[in-house]
């Protein structure tokens, strides 16, 4: 029994700690689910937490309406599955009622308009905290940011604010109409979160192992051609093998060229990349130098 | 598998501790493509003839606008032996209040010292903190050996100063290692210059210093976080104690207590998603369940026979002020400790440290920001409490401004 403990066994325990402190401190927890692989992984740390009871909180989906379709039929299979509520906040919904407008031109993208969607509907349903998969290891903000990162009741982060967070005692007291957002996986990295899917044997959805599709070239990353997006005239659709590192908008997440068909093979890519998942994968994050830190103070994930 | 080993460092800008953890990340293969893309364009902004691998760990623009680092900043990075976090403390701002931050979480701790300098009043502070927090393994990098010419003595006359140091603040375990951190000695490649130094590099180091096992080996506690209570079908009278092991180890048909009530019971299964066990450690996190049908809560600690923790609703301890305006006597405020909160009344203010020499000043009657000082609390209930000696989780907790819900003390329980 005094056999060392593997680290993913280290980050597990932290993170189903995290949880249950915010079911039992916290009022009217909610649990923000994408389909992607790092809210995959909390809803299996949820299960660690929680079963054989249900979950003491609902899951939600921020759904821009510009999703991969093969993601929206994971969600729904696996929220099925496991016997939770799914509540799904619509973008669209945003747009039609006139609360946020659509970009326009060939790089518009829903990534912003979801903080509107997203406060609309935690504010609606009187979430008092919000689980997200956020890491630490994705983008210099989130380095600095708190497990429990409390957010004013417009939604924002403030970085000179933040309350101390010592030994594993979490301050998550708010006023009503504000919130924390709880980051249980902070201290993760990508490769932890394929090797807890691995070990795990956790399903993901279908664009993350390679397969064809008709993409084209854009600032040096491929997207996928669809719907929501319109070419500029020198862009033209090609169809190769790709897989996806992270699940956004099929307007602003890049594919990686791939032939890796299994898990095993994916984790092994991933340990060999020699460039970040937002780098390699998200355009929204290729703005600004400080375009993460500008979104989440004003009230991004 | 790798085993996962938190460590902090803390520092100024002139200490190189930036460049430390660059060099660290750099020369274990941890920095990607597009990571040192931008350090390569934003030392060639600035005019830098070389790579500057302090940028690795910019931060926030506030941060890279007026050259100071703000907050803790976590950071990951791994070896094919162990898993390592990094809590980055800054030296500038709120100094105090920080590396108490970073080094509460830390199984390692460690202090740059510039070789040109010696010993100064920082790397006093640092030893001071790491000893009040107990961090078990302190690491004393002695830094810029280039420009001391990868001289022996230089290195020597550094080890011989702080020694004495860590023997007055009873430090137990230091490890001395001479490197340069700009140029990479010692830190991951072993130095070909400092032929003189026989040690381990820094990398070798993180990855074999033993893990504190000293939480597995205390008296078992646990602190119920959440009753787990199906009332379904398939479990009607299901009642789990959801908690994460805050020390020692509880065994299936271990006699236990709980606390505070004082009743006794047994275990009578220890449960996870993947299965029972027989047998639960710090720190994993599980479902306990007890043979009695006890009225037990969140708040309740469950321990073993021997060793009881103390039950109480007086404290003293030794605390860390992280709120602008100051602690006085009668000041009220919320305690967390482990999983259950109490208000607390400031009875006395003991001392104040001088955080350099870890002297008392008794004559102190108010703690200020980031002055460190023992202090007597009256508490609304009574809470289940270890000396932070004996145990770091339940000898720990914070203190909780009720008007701003502000973090504004970090406590340490004195036995």
């Amino acid at each position: 029994m005094s056999a060392p403990r593997s680290h993913l066994d280290s980050l597990e325990a932290e993170a189903v700690h995290i949880m249950r402190e915010v079911a039992a401190e916290l009022e009217r927890p909610v649990l923000l689910f994408s389909g992607g692989k790092d809210s995959i992984v909390l809803l299996r740390l949820a299960e660690k937490a929680f079963r054989p009871a249900g979950f003491p909180f609902p899951v939600m989906h921020i759904d821009t309406g510009h999703n991969f379709p093969e993601v929206i039929e994971f969600r729904d299979r696996r929220v099925a599955e496991i016997g939770e509520r799914l509540i799904v906040a619509s973008v669209q919904q945003s747009i039609d009622s006139g609360r946020v407008v659509e970009e326009t031109g060939p790089r518009a993208s829903r990534n912003r308009l979801q903080t509107t969607t997203l406060l609309d509907a935690i504010a609606e349903h009187r979430f008092d905290a919000a689980f997200g998969g956020a890491r630490r290891d994705e983008e210099r903000a989130r380095a600095k940011e708190r497990i429990f990162s409390f957010r004013d009741d417009f939604g924002q982060w403030d970085p000179r604010a933040q309350r101390p967070e010592l030994w594993s005692l979490y301050n998550g007291r708010v006023r009503r109409g504000e919130h924390v957002r709880v980051f249980p996986i902070s201290n993760w990295t990508e490769l932890d979160v394929w090797e807890y899917i691995e070990r795990e044997e956790l399903e993901i959805p279908s664009i993350y192992y390679a397969h064809e599709r008709e993409v084209f070239a854009r600032d040096g990353m491929l997207y996928a051609a669809s719907e929501f997006v319109s070419l500029a005239d020198d862009e033209q659709p090609f169809t190769t093998s790709v897989r996806y590192r992270t699940v956004g908008d099929m307007s602003c997440t890049g594919a990686v060229r791939s032939g890796a068909r299994t898990l095993t093979s994916v984790v092994t890519e991933i340990a060999a990349t020699t460039i970040t998942e937002r780098g390699e994968t998200r355009a929204d994050d290729r703005v600004s130098e400080a375009a993460m830190e500008d979104r989440k103070r004003e009230g991004y994930f | 598998m790798a085993e996962l080993l938190r460590f902090a460092t803390c520092g100024s800008v002139d200490d190189g501790k930036s460049t430390l953890i660059g060099r660290l990340l750099y020369d274990s293969k941890q920095i990607l493509a597009d990571q040192l893309q931008h350090v390569e364009d934003v030392s060639q902004r600035r005019g830098d003839g070389s790579l500057d691998l302090a940028l690795l760990t910019d931060g926030l623009r506030a941060e890279r606008e007026q050259g100071i680092t703000i907050d803790v900043a976590y950071r990951a990075f791994a070896t094919a032996r162990r898993r390592f976090i990094i809590a980055d403390c800054p030296g500038h701002e709120q100094y105090t209040r920080n590396m108490v931050t970073g080094s509460s979480t830390a199984d390692l701790s460690i202090v740059l010292i510039d070789a040109r300098n010696g010993v100064v009043a920082q790397s006093r502070r640092h030893a001071s903190i790491a000893s009040l927090l107990r961090i078990p393994h302190l690491v004393v990098c002695v830094n810029k050996m280039d420009l001391v010419d990868w001289d022996e003595s230089a290195f020597d006359a550094v080890v011989a100063q702080f020694a004495e140091v860590a023997q007055r603040l009873e430090i137990p375990d230091v490890t001395f290692i001479a490197i340069s951190a700009r140029l990479g000695d010692n830190v991951v490649e072993r130095s070909e210059r400092m032929p003189w130094y026989d040690g381990p590099t820094l990398l070798t180091h993180l990855e074999e210093v033993e893990i504190a096992s000293e939480q597995s080996l205390a008296p078992a506690r646990f602190p119920v976080q959440w009753v787990i209570r199906p009332q379904d079908a398939d479990h009607p009278d299901y009642r789990g104690y959801a908690g994460r092991v805050a020390g020692g180890s509880l065994a299936l048909g271990d006699d236990v207590v709980i606390l505070p009530s004082g009743r006794s019971s047994r275990v009578a299964g220890i449960d996870t998603l993947d299965g029972d066990l027989d047998r639960a450690s710090a720190p994993m996190s599980v479902t306990v369940l007890l043979e009695d049908d006890i009225d037990v809560a969140r708040g309740d600690m469950i321990v073993t026979g021997e060793e009881l923790p103390l039950v109480t609703s007086q404290l003293r301890a030794r605390i860390c002020w992280m709120a602008q305006s100051p602690l006085r006597v009668g000041d009220r405020y919320v305690i967390k400790h482990t999983t259950r909160s109490v208000r607390a009344v400031v009875d006395g203010v003991e001392d104040r440290l001088d955080i350099e020499t870890l002297r008392s000043d008794q004559s102190a009657e108010e703690l200020l920001l980031n002055d460190i000082g023992a202090v007597s609390l009256r508490l609304s209930g009574p809470l289940v409490v270890d000396p932070y000696s004996s145990n770091r989780e339940t000898g720990s907790f914070i203190l909780i401004d009720e008007s701003s819900n502000d973090t504004v003390a970090a406590g340490m329980i004195l036995g």
